[in-house]
């Protein structure tokens, strides 16, 4: 499967249309997932890292990753799964960020979240309308990665991608 | 006892926790008192759940036999478990569910603190993923305990009679056994009895404000370390091993 040789960033720009299945506006490289693209003489070697341990999106996106390569034509030689250093909300990209908005998504507030009992909760604004009088109705929204909040203003019930650090 | 036994012993019995609280809470999906708290107990039981792959897959590794994560989980006998007893109590209520979660929680977060300094790379690494949602199941379980403590009278004497009933399957974690004791000494597992201070004092702490009692029942109830378990653990297993013994080496 030698054909063309690609560059690392063009690498990158392929490992761009690999989209988290859960959240499909975020690529793995908004993600931050993807720690590293490599060539030696055996192919291709990606290091990703998961998001949670239990992210059941792991295994599909290692999947996707296999299928553009092959149908590129570029020869991977093996994904590696690495734990240290643990993902963090901060590797998700400015563009990721504003993708998530757009989604209807409020994108990680740069501050790990408080409880309502132990300290004063992170205001976290509505994605639809901005506004800051909103409350969290649950810890956990539709997936691990996520919280469930409600906008008091507009009433629109939303997802919040919690800030992990 | 070689020192890789051991360490696959010790890897095991993290990952055991992890696997057997993970099913446990997974059967309140469906469940829940109401749709918020089934979504929360079924993610920490995602969270759980991912933690104890990690650390099957590498207990594993270090057997060298050429069991994989699913192996170890799915197609052992009762006897080759080695969670500590409370993670296997049943979950009875929300009160017995929630008091078991927080005492697991705040052990299980300061264990794995100790552990981000373990020699053993692979430990170490795990510990650092798994703490990060540790942190996040250890606050929101101490947050039940407070509001249902400092609830109604209702709430607060059901918590209160979970936590003392409870109470006896506590210091088993903080048993340290040849196996503890070989990881302590190659610097690779935790030390259990400076955990045990700071679990007591965190514990305590949480009661408190919770207007609740700690209990002060001092028997141990002790085996799961060591593979002897209660006489849930049979049918937690048959529950959750059904399919791999139903159908050997189905897949997704």
């Amino acid at each position: 499967m030698v054909g063309i040789t690609y560059t690392e960033k063009e690498i990158w720009d392929f490992l761009e249309h690999v989209k988290d299945p859960e959240v499909p506006v975020l690529s793995v490289v908004d993600l931050g997932i993807i720690r590293s693209v490599s060539l030696d003489e055996n192919g291709w070697t990606i290091v990703i890292t998961p998001t949670y341990s239990g992210c059941p999106a792991m295994r599909t996106i290692e999947k996707e990753i296999e299928d553009m390569f092959l149908e590129n034509r570029i020869n991977l030689n093996k994904i590696v799964t690495v734990l240290s250093p643990a993902w963090t909300t901060d590797w998700i990209s400015e563009k990721g960020r504003e993708n998530l908005r757009a989604y209807g998504i409020a994108p990680p507030e740069n501050e790990v979240d408080k409880s309502v009992l132990f300290a004063t909760p992170t205001v976290i604004p509505c994605p639809k309308c901005n506004s800051r009088n909103t409350k969290m109705v649950s810890e956990f929204g539709s997936t691990a990665c996520k919280a469930h909040y409600q906008c008091e203003d507009c009433l629109e019930p939303f997802d919040y991608f919690k800030c992990l650090k | 006892m070689t020192h890789n036994e051991a360490l696959f012993n010790y890897v095991t019995r993290i990952g055991d926790n992890s696997l057997i609280l993970g099913q446990r809470l997974s059967e309140w999906c469906g469940h829940g008192p109401v749709l918020e708290e089934d979504i929360a107990l079924t993610n920490t039981a995602l969270d759980l759940i991912g933690q104890a792959t990690s650390l099957l897959k590498y207990a594993g590794e270090i057997e060298g036999k050429g069991r994989n994560e699913d192996h170890l989980a799915f197609l052992r006998y009762e006897h080759q478990y080695y969670n500590c007893l409370l993670v296997e109590i049943p979950n009875t209520d929300y009160a017995y569910t929630i008091a078991r979660q927080f005492l697991f929680d705040h052990f299980n977060y300061l264990m794995y603190q100790e552990l981000l300094q373990s020699k053993d790379q692979q430990l170490a690494a795990i510990a650092e993923k798994s703490l990060k949602e540790v942190t996040y199941h250890r606050r929101r379980s101490s947050e039940w305990i407070i509001r249902l403590g400092d609830g109604t009278q209702e709430s607060h004497d059901r918590i209160q009679f979970a936590l003392d009933d409870i109470w006896e399957y506590t210091g088993e974690m903080f048993t340290a056994d040849e196996i503890d004791q070989i990881m302590l000494e190659a610097a690779i597992g935790a030390d259990l009895l400076k955990i045990k201070k700071v679990w007591h004092s965190n514990v305590g702490e949480i009661l408190e404000s919770a207007t609740l009692q700690m209990p002060t029942n001092e028997f141990k109830q002790l085996g799961g370390k060591q593979g002897r378990h209660t006489e849930y653990m049979g049918f937690i297993l048959a529950e959750m091993q059904y399919m791999q013994r139903a159908y050997p080496n189905a897949e997704w």
